[in-house]
């Protein structure tokens, strides 16, 4: 397979487009110096990412994605920079001063795992190309094989619900203790 | 489309990750940086389904269970976050020292 074949496919057009969009919106995760600007680049990160998912076929996941992601997680970390007063304007503390260890360690990250896959997984086509995995699939797969860990699954959340509650909730003084008593 | 475009697509997204968890002070630009390696990680899961398609999904079936880990995760994570600043009045993760001997 050459490169001619690879870029005359329509599918890989649309993956370029999309790859550009996460890897460029991951940068700016990691680097912007404005908060709610790295809050927001992670927003396009994770629509392009669900747009990934659409090319591989897996409808439920990107939807999935959007909605719980996009939706929820986003929302819940604005308010975690706003809450804890993050410095929203332009900011040069924000990072530590030693970044170029931190660049070593990641470029070298990114060489092995792609020089592993490269090698493991060479020119290896996606099976079934355009054709996705029906919702049906994934709902009795879930509520089937795997009922014991998606039960598992919705233990972890309520855990985490109650567990956040409970970390987060201002404690009362003693004094406090009594006047709500009171009331 | 072969699966070593998305195979490096996301090692270059877990490097980001990884990055960014090293070199951001403020606590919840370091949850931030862990998002972005979770969702390297689920971009491997579905492109390795895409390759398998097995009978019942498997691939897809974890990227969900990921998915629903994470959202607990950042829950946590945050309202650990918001006590710390509450009694430190910093989410600076460099003072954050409590615990070291």
């Amino acid at each position: 397979m050459n490169v001619g074949d690879w870029i005359s496919h329509p599918a890989n057009w649309a993956f370029i487009i999309l790859g550009l969009v996460v890897a460029g919106a991951a940068f700016r995760v990691v680097t912007s110096q404005n908060v709610i600007h790295a809050a927001l680049a992670l927003v396009a990160t994770l629509a392009g990412t669900a747009g990934l998912f659409l090319l591989l076929s897996a409808e439920f996941v990107a939807w999935v994605l959007v909605l719980v992601y996009i939706g929820a997680v986003i929302v819940l970390f604005l308010f975690g920079i706003m809450i804890t007063r993050a410095p929203t304007g332009r900011d040069v503390a924000l990072d530590h001063p030693r970044k170029a260890w931190a660049t070593i360690v990641a470029l070298g990250l990114f060489v092995a795992l792609s020089w592993g896959s490269l090698r493991a997984f060479g020119t290896t086509e996606l099976a079934n190309q355009g054709e996705p995995t029906a919702t049906e699939t994934v709902g009795l797969s879930l509520l089937g094989r795997f009922v014991i860990p998606f039960e598992a699954v919705s233990f972890v959340l309520l855990a985490a619900l109650i567990g956040g509650i409970t970390i987060a909730r201002k404690d009362l003084t003693p004094a406090e203790e009594v006047e709500r008593e009171a009331r | 489309m072969i699966v070593n475009q998305f195979l490096v697509l996301a090692a270059l997204l877990f490097a980001l990750g990884v990055y960014g968890l090293l070199v951001r002070r403020n606590a919840v630009m370091v949850l931030l940086a862990v998002e972005l390696m979770l969702n390297a990680v689920n971009i491997n899961l579905v492109a390795f389904e895409a390759v398998l398609r097995s009978s019942e999904a498997i691939g897809q079936v974890f990227a969900i269970f990921v998915i629903t880990v994470a959202a607990a995760e950042v829950g946590i994570g945050l309202a650990i976050v918001l006590m710390i600043f509450r009694n430190r009045a910093s989410a600076n993760v460099d003072e954050l020292n409590l615990m070291k001997w």
